[in-house]
């Protein structure tokens, strides 16, 4: 009985080619517009969980300024090594500490050259920041010691600077500075807000003082807190230590700024999910039409079919096959509907990804839900229509116009 | 009226006292007002009659469409009546034939497909079902139009194909409701040849109504309605 059902209604179906994919387009657009923005929140939900595993364990970042606005600082007196050296010593609770100090300087190499960022920092400086070297060494704690002319490269700067040629050995020149090579960063990608993390010369501390900036300022300092101590409380006793050392007075304001990279990312996560979510709920909403519109369709169409299913009752179609019949067309347009719907929405979330720069991350779960739902929403939105259309009186339907 | 050549069979279907009322109250209308009719197989029986004589009622009557308000309607001996809606239908699906005025066809549905149709809401399977309905639409010279539309047909070819949809199923009775209503009387000679051609070489059973007395005139009886009764009912000399 449900093979005849599938026989008539794939004929039916067949027959009004222009109605069904009407019928089905509100299912089309719903399944589709579900899945494409969960499997965007998704890819950029991972995106956000990455770069938050990339920044490092627990790290702060305290630099010199005072916060006179969201996102201004004003200027101040800079950091000295000393500063870094009393934070190690006074605060327990920190794993590693590195001074750093930066700025943008044009490397050379050969005839090729490359406005870049110099860091000059410790060798405390790559687990702080979570960079790990891919080949060659980290500078030794008496080449930093003796502010020796070495340094280490990003994947971007080795790319612009030396091609596909290995990097290592060579000798680079930084304004008056001519320094040798030794090891090359892993590639880390883009941060969270945007920036080419791979686009950094790193180089011994002193070296960067005495050689390239000619002062002793220190801009910030990276630390990394212990596992499982509460940063809230490490970030209060860098505040008093930093406080009492820049002698500031009860009703001064800091000069100095702490920023806790994690929390950050974590509220870039959150509000990642939660932009997902409501993007996924404006998709179910429209699915939820979707599945109105086939009802609207369904029983428009059971009007205009008044006449064959008279002719259908008359010949002795019972009730149950023409309610059978009238479902399965619901069930057969909503689900090929969803499939259609998915099948859009996987080539619409790849072509997205590629323009929003996110990755395309296939969600099993979504798809199987959303053409769950839509097969669904045609039993469920077919079945008062078909009820309607199985009991129409034979005579009164057979005199229909 | 009885056929003396009947006496000793069953009666096909069997009409006694019955009378059909419409609504309620002061709008009470009653179309048939306590008919007997009994008919034999292998009969053609024309009906005729003005409108609201009772003849249509009469018709949704034997065509287990309706039921009677009180009487009964015997179909093969089985009281229909007491019958609810689906063993009706399985009658119809079982035993009858049914050709309208306006033919009633599937819309932008073959031919082929639109003959089919009583025999999968049969059952039959799929090899069966093609060779029956092209050898009904062999039997009503259409062989060559099984892929054509209705849309694509003539107003006597789409009569033709309704026809075939009828008689597929081998029934008992064919009812047609005025079956020439619709056509010039060349395509109408052609529908009474094909269905006289059904009841003498087949043996099905056909009751049919009409309004002209040159269609009348093929049956071999003829039944007149009038205020819900039958008037007369008598043997058609012409064509015995």
């Amino acid at each position: 009985m449900l093979g005849n059902a599938l026989l008539l209604a794939l004929r039916e179906l067949r027959r009004n080619v222009m109605r069904s994919i009407l019928t089905m387009l509100g299912i089309i657009i719903g399944v589709a517009a579900v899945i494409t923005l969960v499997t965007l929140g998704g890819g950029a939900t991972q995106q956000v969980t990455q770069q938050i595993a990339s920044l490092g364990s627990n790290l702060l970042m305290i630099s010199v300024g005072k916060r006179i606005g969201p996102g201004q600082m004003s200027g101040a007196e800079a950091f000295k090594v000393a500063d870094a050296e009393a934070l190690a010593r006074d605060v327990p609770e920190l794993a590693a500490v590195a001074p750093v100090a930066s700025g943008a300087t044009t490397a050379i190499y050969a005839n090729e050259n490359w406005s870049t960022n110099v860091t000059g920092s410790t060798e405390e400086f790559f687990p702080v920041s979570n960079q790990q070297i891919g080949e060659g060494r980290i500078f030794n704690a008496s080449e930093a010691r003796v502010g020796a002319a070495v340094c280490i490269i990003g994947q971007t700067v080795a790319t612009k600077l030396f091609g596909s040629q290995s990097p290592l050995n060579n000798r680079i020149r930084l304004q008056k500075l001519s320094c040798e090579v030794i090891g090359l960063l892993k590639s880390k990608g883009q941060s969270t807000m945007g920036s080419d993390q791979d686009d950094i010369i790193v180089v011994p501390l002193r070296t960067y003082q005495r050689r390239i900036a000619g002062n002793q300022d220190v801009n910030m300092i990276k630390v990394s807190v212990k596992d499982g101590v509460d940063t809230e409380r490490v970030k209060q006793d860098i505040t008093r230590l930093m406080r009492t050392r820049r002698h500031l007075a009860v009703n001064e304001d800091d000069n100095f700024n702490v920023l806790d990279m994690k929390e950050i990312a974590k509220m870039l996560s959150t509000t990642t999910q939660t932009m997902t979510g409501l993007l996924s709920a404006v998709g179910a909403v429209s699915l939820l039409v979707g599945g109105i519109g086939i009802m609207n369709i369904m029983l428009v169409s059971v009007t205009e079919r008044t006449r064959e299913i008279g002719i259908r009752l008359a010949i002795g179609a019972l009730e149950r096959e023409v309610l059978l019949q009238f479902l399965v067309e619901a069930v057969v347009l909503s689900s090929f509907g969803g499939l259609i719907g998915i099948v859009l929405a996987l080539a619409t979330a790849v072509v997205l990804s590629g323009v929003l720069q996110v990755p395309f991350v296939f969600q099993g779960g979504i798809v199987i839900i959303a053409f769950l739902f839509s097969a669904t929403v045609g039993v469920v939105f077919g079945y008062f229509p078909a009820r309607k259309a199985a009991r129409l009186d034979p005579i009164e339907a057979l005199r229909h116009e | 009226m009885n056929d003396p050549a009947n006496n000793n069979v069953t009666p096909l279907l069997e009409l006694r006292n019955v009378t059909k009322i419409y609504g309620t109250g002061d709008a009470q209308m009653q179309a048939l007002a306590g008919v007997n009719l009994s008919i034999y197989p292998g009969e053609f029986v024309a009906v005729m009659g003005p409108s609201g004589s009772g003849k249509s009622t009469c018709m949704n009557i034997l065509g287990c469409l309706d039921t009677p308000t009180s009487g009964s309607y015997l179909f093969q001996g089985i009281d229909v009546g007491a019958l609810n809606r689906n063993q009706r239908a399985l009658l119809r699906r079982n035993y009858l034939g049914f050709v309208f005025q306006g033919f009633n066809l599937l819309n932008r549905t073959s031919a082929l497909e639109n003959v089919e149709l009583p025999l999968i809401y049969r059952g039959t399977d799929t090899a069966t079902r093609h060779r029956l309905a092209r050898q009904a639409l062999q039997a009503v010279g259409l062989s060559d139009r099984e892929n054509h539309t209705p849309g694509e047909l003539s107003g006597g070819q789409q009569q033709r194909v309704a026809i075939a949809r009828a008689i597929v199923t081998g029934p008992s009775l064919l009812l047609a409701d005025e079956p020439t209503g619709n056509l010039d009387s060349a395509r109408s000679i052609e529908i009474m040849q094909l269905l006289t051609v059904f009841n003498r070489d087949q043996g099905i059973t056909v009751v049919m109504v009409t309004h002209e007395p040159d269609m009348a005139a093929y049956a071999k009886r003829i039944v007149h309605f009038k205020d819900g009764l039958i008037e007369t009912d008598h043997h058609n000399g012409a064509q015995n």
